[in-house]
């Protein structure tokens, strides 16, 4: 006979309690981009909004921000480091193949008693977290799960790529989800688009690399207008089945929350998805630049911070990049 | 036909430019004159396809130098 297995249960709904973030010190203008590529301030700010980015030390480490920001985010949730039973850490530029991020973190921060394991999902990598959190709370597999997108870009880019070293930075941000009484985060809409898997990739791997040589280190490459146009043709069309899964109205947002990709798909998306004036935009990428898995919490956080969103608003998130992947769902911020 | 195609790009690059409806004609060039950059004219293209359900390969793209180019292929190709 079939042993019988007994099964566990979590909650009924889960919500983000809080949330911490690191920006690294040092402030790069587009001036000094300038002096890597041939470009100018003006094209910068006007096909992207960004007037500077924060670059990570020579020796801050992915792991030094993702802690740095979970500290903050456990401090503000009011639990201590070892209530936390899962450690998430999404990323794409952790520069080892093993151990993940999330263990060295989890031991940095004294969070022993917690799993911990990395996500690669590049810039939707913070989302995916989310909606995995929510699960592992809701099924009872974790009581406070730490979700972190981190990022150090600047490792993996040419700082002469005159399509990539404008846009991407460094950076981190940290939440922990756990019990609800209430319905906090909506449900989950993601997917992965493989055969575009040369729109974002590697210029090769690190096996070419120790085989071949090459004339550079491997870095992220990008196909800019494909990305562009996947992203505003399909991803205000998967931020709108998100808030239709969820029941909540574009007009009912307190918050608008994309990955701060570049402020012209923001506003394609703001556009497409009809999305009335009165609803607050991120912006962060202005003065982040684009941090990928980092950029929504680090935009949240932003938000928060000057007033342009409440805790306890309703924000609509969605998160797209290399993959190419996307996850989007509506939460209520902490 | 080609006048129907006309005012709904002028209404579609309104959209994406706020290009005043009525400055959309025939001899004008995106780039030089309607300010349109490389991405808005993605935007255009996109608008463009669903509407018409044409489909504009990025290498046609960089020929559709004016309105009317624009107005000729989707007229051709729809
Ligand atoms: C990167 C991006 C801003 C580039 O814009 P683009 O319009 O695709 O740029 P193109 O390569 O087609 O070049 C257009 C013009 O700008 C010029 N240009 C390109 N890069 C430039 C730079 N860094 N500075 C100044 N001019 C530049 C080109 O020479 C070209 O000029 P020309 O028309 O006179 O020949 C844009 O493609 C983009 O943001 N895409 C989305 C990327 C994204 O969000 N990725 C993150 C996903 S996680």
């Amino acid at each position: 006979m079939t042993a019988a297995i007994r099964t566990q249960h979590g909650v009924e709904f889960a919500r983000i309690m809080s949330i911490g973030v690191h920006r690294p010190e040092r402030v790069v203008t587009n001036a000094e981009i300038c002096t890597f590529i041939d470009s100018s301030d003006e094209w910068i700010q006007e096909r992207s909004g960004i007037t500077e980015r924060r670059f990570a030390a020579k020796d801050e480490s992915v792991v030094d921000m993702a802690s740095s920001a979970a500290h903050k985010a456990i401090e503000a949730a009011g639990i201590a480091a070892t209530d936390i039973g899962m450690v998430l850490v999404a990323t794409v530029t952790h520069p080892y193949q093993t151990p993940s991020a999330s263990t060295e973190v989890a031991a940095r921060i004294g969070a022993v008693n917690a799993a911990a394991f990395d996500i690669s999902a590049a810039c939707a990598g913070f989302c995916f977290g989310v909606s995995l959190a929510n699960d592992m709370v809701r099924s009872g597999s974790s009581t406070y799960v730490l979700v972190i997108g981190v990022e150090k870009l600047t490792d993996w880019i040419d700082p002469r790529d005159r399509g990539t070293a404008f846009l991407f930075a460094d950076g981190a941000g940290a939440v922990v989800i756990g019990p609800s009484e209430v319905p906090a985060i909506g449900p989950t809409i993601w997917g992965a688009d493989g055969g575009q898997k040369d729109a974002i990739n590697m210029s090769q791997s690190l096996i070419e690399y120790r085989d071949n040589g090459g004339p550079i280190f491997p870095v992220i490459t990008m196909q800019g207008q494909q990305v562009f146009r996947w992203a505003v043709g399909e991803m205000a069309k998967a931020a709108q089945r998100a808030l239709d899964a969820a029941g909540v109205d574009a007009g009912d947002l307190d918050a608008f929350i994309p990955h701060q990709a570049n402020n012209r798909i923001t506003d394609a998306m703001v556009r497409a998805l009809k999305l009335p004036a009165h609803v607050p935009v991120a912006r962060d990428i202005v003065t982040s630049g684009n941090t990928s898995a980092a950029s929504v919490p680090l935009a949240m956080e932003r938000m928060l911070r000057t007033g342009e969103a409440k805790s306890g608003g309703t924000a609509l998130l969605i998160g797209f990049g290399a993959g190419l992947v996307f996850a989007s769902q509506v939460v209520t911020l902490p | 036909m080609s006048q129907d195609i006309l005012s709904g790009l002028a209404v579609i690059v309104n959209e994406v430019a706020g290009v005043p409806v009525e400055d959309v004609t025939s001899e004008k060039s995106f780039v030089d004159d309607l300010d349109i950059d490389s991405l808005s004219m993605v935007e255009v293209v996109m608008a463009a396809e669903d509407k018409w359900g044409v489909k504009i390969p990025d290498s046609e793209v960089k020929n559709l130098k004016t309105v009317g180019d624009a107005v000729t292929f989707i007229a051709a190709n729809s």
